[in-house]
C-alpha cells in the first residue's frame, strides 16, 4: 500500500499579517513557517495506517524552496519519502492550479490513500482535496474523525452538519483530517536531526507540461478597522447587563 | 447564460445562505437559477422572493459529494452557467471543487463580497483566517463558495417565477453513506449562526456551560468555545472558534471569559457586533469588542439572560 500525504506550508499562527502586506503579496521576510496544523493530523494518520498495514508514506508539498522545511518536518514525523514540487511563482489562493498540479503528480505516484488536512489555515479554501478526487476519478471523504482500512475497502466516520456519518468506499480515496482524527506524536530531537539528512525528491513544476489558467490577485488589504468599542458603565453587574441589553437592542439592533 | 445557485436545507427548512446566494446572484445582473435538491414548493417560493428567476427542483437524491456535483454540473451545462454560487458550508466544501473540475472552471472559496457581471467578476475573500483580505479578479466561468451571513437579502423580488421539475441521473457514486447519527439535531450550526455565545477558560469548568447555554437559548444562539476550553475537554472540538477551529461571521458574538488570543480573534474578528465579558480590563478581546463589560461573567451572563427574557416576554 502507498499513502500520499499532502502538506502545505503556512505562516505560523502568531504571524501579524497586516504589517506584512505589500500590494498584492505578503512580504515573507521574518515569517516563521509551519506545516498547516490539520496536515499534521493527516501525517499522523498515515503513520498509524502504516503501523497496521504494510505501507510506504510519501509527503508531498508544492511551493518555492522554503517548503522543503515542511518536508523535513514530515521526515521528522517519520514519513518514508519527501517530494517537493518546486514552483517559485506559487500563489496560495490559486486552488484550481494547485489541485491540477498535485493531481498530475499523484497520477504518477499512484497512491491507494491520499490524506491531507480538511483546511489550510492560510487560503482557508477546503476545496483542493475534492478537486483532486474529481480529477483522479476517485471518491473523497472529508472531515474524517476515524479511518479504518480493510483490504481494498475503507470505512470513514466523518463530521457532517450537526452530527457524524459513516461512509464506505473502495480504495483509492482522498480523505481529509480534522483535529478529532488523532493526537499527533510530535517529532523527537533525534527524529529532527535525522530528517535533516534525508533526500528530498524535487519535481520542477514546468516539467509537468500543464497549461492551467491562473487567477489574478489585485490587492491584499488589512481587515476593515473596527469602530472603537465602548466599555459599559454601571454600579453592579446587573446594571451593566441591563445597559448592554438595551444597547444591543436599541443601538446595534442585533437582538 | 446564467448565474446558478445551490440551495441547501437543514431540518426541512431552507438555510438562510440559500437565499443569500440568490440575492447575491441578482447583483450580477443576469438570470438567476437556483438548484433545489429534495426541496418543496414552499422552498421554491422562498427562493423566488429572494431573487431567483428560475428554480430547478430535483427530487429523491441522497446526499453524496459525487452525486450532487454531477447533478449541479448537468444543470450548469444545460443553462450555460457562467457563475455558480455555492454555500461555503460543510456540504458545499464537499462538492464545489468537483463541480469546478467538471466544468473546467476556476474556483474561489470562502468569499464575502462579490461584484461585476457575468463576463468578469471581482470577489473579496478573507485569508490567513481573517487577518487579511484578498481582492481577486476572475474571468468566468467561475465557481464561488460564499460564506454564510455575508450577503444582504432581497426581501420581495418580483421577477419571473419559472419552476422546473427535473430528473437527473446522479451517475455512479463510489462513496456510500451507511449510517448517519445526528448528535445535535435541530441545533443551530456555528458557522451559519447569526448569534453566538462563546465561552473560554474563564468559565472555569464544563459544569458551567448551562450558564452560557441559558443565554444562548433565549437568543436562539449557537454555542462557541475557545481552544483552551476545548483542549481542557470541557466541550467537543466542533465548537472551537478560531484559526484552527471554525471561522464565524455572526451579527453578534458574545465572548465570555475569553482573553482574545490572536488565533481566537482570527476566527471571530469579522463578527458584526462583538461583546466581551471579562474580569480583566486589559484583556486583548476588548481591543476588538464593540461593547465591553469588565466584570465577573457568572454575574453578568445570568443577568443578561433575565433581562432578555423580560424583553422578549419569556417567563
Ligand atoms: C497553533 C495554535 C492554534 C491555535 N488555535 C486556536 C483557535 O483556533 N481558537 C482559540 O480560541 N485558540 C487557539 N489557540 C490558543 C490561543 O493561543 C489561546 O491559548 C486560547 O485562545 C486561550 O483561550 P481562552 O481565552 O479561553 O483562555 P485564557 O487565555 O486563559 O483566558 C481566559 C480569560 O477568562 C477571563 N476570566 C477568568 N475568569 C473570569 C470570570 N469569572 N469572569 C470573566 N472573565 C473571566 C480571564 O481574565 C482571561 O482573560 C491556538 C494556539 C496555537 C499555538
Amino acid at each position: 500500500m502507498k499513502i500520499a500525504v499532502l502538506i502545505k506550508q503556512v505562516p505560523d499562527t502568531e504571524t501579524q499579517i497586516s504589517a506584512k502586506i505589500s500590494g498584492n503579496k505578503i512580504n515573507e521576510s521574518g515569517i516563521k513557517w509551519i506545516v498547516s496544523p490539520f496536515d499534521e493530523h493527516a501525517l499522523e494518520e498515515a503513520l498509524r495506517i502504516r503501523e497496521k498495514h504494510k505501507a510506504e508514506v510519501v509527503a508531498i508539498s508544492l511551493g518555492p524552496d522554503r517548503v522543503q522545511e515542511a518536508i523535513r518536518t514530515a521526515y521528522a514525523f517519520g514519513v518514508d519519502k519527501g517530494l517537493h514540487i518546486r514552483d517559485t511563482s506559487y500563489n496560495t489562493l490559486d486552488i484550481f492550479y494547485t489541485a491540477n498540479v498535485l493531481a498530475a503528480v499523484l497520477k504518477k505516484e499512484n497512491p491507494d490513500v491520499i490524506l491531507t488536512g480538511h483546511i489550510a489555515i492560510d487560503s482557508q479554501s477546503s476545496m483542493v482535496p475534492a478537486m483532486i478526487a474529481q480529477i483522479l476519478g476517485i471518491p473523497n471523504i472529508n472531515n474524517a474523525i476515524k479511518v479504518e482500512i480493510q483490504n481494498s475497502k475503507v470505512k470513514v466516520t466523518r463530521e457532517i452538519e450537526g452530527g457524524i456519518a459513516d461512509v464506505e468506499t473502495e480504495l483509492p480515496v482522498v480523505i481529509t483530517a480534522t483535529k478529532k482524527l488523532n493526537e499527533p506524536k510530535y517529532p523527537t530531537l533525534k527524529g529532527i536531526l535525522a530528517a535533516k539528512k534525508k533526500n528530498i525528491e524535487v519535481i520542477e513544476v514546468d516539467t509537468l507540461g500543464l497549461n492551467i489558467p491562473r487567477i489574478q490577485i489585485i490587492s491584499i488589504e488589512p481587515p476593515p478597522p473596527r469602530p472603537p468599542g465602548r466599555i459599559i458603565d454601571g454600579e453592579t453587574p446587573e446594571a451593566k447587563a441591563k445597559e448592554l441589553v438595551r444597547l444591543l437592542r436599541e443601538e446595534a439592533k442585533v437582538i | 447564460m446564467s448565474v446558478i445557485t445551490i440551495a441547501e436545507l437543514k431540518n426541512g427548512s431552507l438555510k438562510k445562505i440559500s437565499k443569500e446566494l440568490v440575492s447575491a446572484g441578482r447583483k450580477l445582473q443576469d438570470q438567476v437559477t437556483a438548484i433545489l435538491i429534495n426541496g418543496t414548493e414552499q422552498h421554491s417560493q422562498e427562493l423566488f422572493q429572494a431573487g431567483a428567476d428560475n428554480v430547478v427542483k430535483i427530487d429523491g437524491k441522497e446526499y453524496s459529494a459525487e452525486a450532487w456535483a454531477n447533478i449541479i454540473t448537468a444543470v450548469a451545462k444545460e443553462k450555460s452557467a457562467k457563475v455558480i454560487l455555492i454555500p461555503h458550508s460543510i456540504l458545499g466544501k464537499d462538492y464545489a471543487g468537483r463541480v469546478a473540475i467538471q466544468l473546467g472552471a476556476n474556483i474561489i472559496a470562502d468569499v464575502v463580497e462579490i461584484k461585476g457581471n457575468i463576463e468578469s467578476i471581482q470577489v473579496k475573500k478573507p485569508i490567513y483566517s481573517g487577518k487579511a483580505f484578498a481582492n481577486i479578479q476572475v474571468p468566468t466561468p467561475i465557481v464561488v463558495t460564499i460564506r454564510p451571513n455575508t450577503q444582504e437579502l432581497i426581501e420581495n423580488y418580483q421577477g419571473p417565477k419559472n419552476l422546473e421539475v427535473k430528473v437527473i441521473d446522479e451517475g455512479n457514486v463510489k462513496a456510500k453513506l451507511t449510517n448517519i447519527q445526528q448528535v445535535e439535531a435541530g441545533k443551530i450550526q456555528l458557522t451559519e449562526a447569526s448569534i453566538i455565545v462563546s465561552g473560554g477558560r474563564g468559565i472555569k469548568g464544563p459544569e458551567n456551560w448551562p450558564v452560557l447555554q441559558a443565554l444562548a437559548d433565549v437568543l436562539g444562539a449557537a454555542l462557541g468555545a475557545s481552544r483552551a476550553a476545548v483542549d481542557a475537554g470541557w466541550i467537543d472540538h466542533s465548537h472551537q472558534v478560531g484559526q484552527t477551529g471554525k471561522t464565524v461571521s455572526p451579527n453578534l458574538y458574545i465572548a465570555c471569559g475569553i482573553s482574545g488570543a490572536i488565533q481566537h480573534l482570527a476566527g471571530m474578528g469579522s463578527s458584526k457586533i462583538i461583546v466581551a465579558i471579562n474580569k480583566d480590563p486589559d484583556a486583548n478581546i476588548f481591543k476588538v469588542a464593540t461593547y465591553g463589560v469588565v466584570d465577573d461573567l457568572f454575574k453578568v451572563v445570568p443577568a443578561m439572560t433575565e433581562e432578555i427574557k423580560k424583553l422578549y416576554g419569556i417567563s
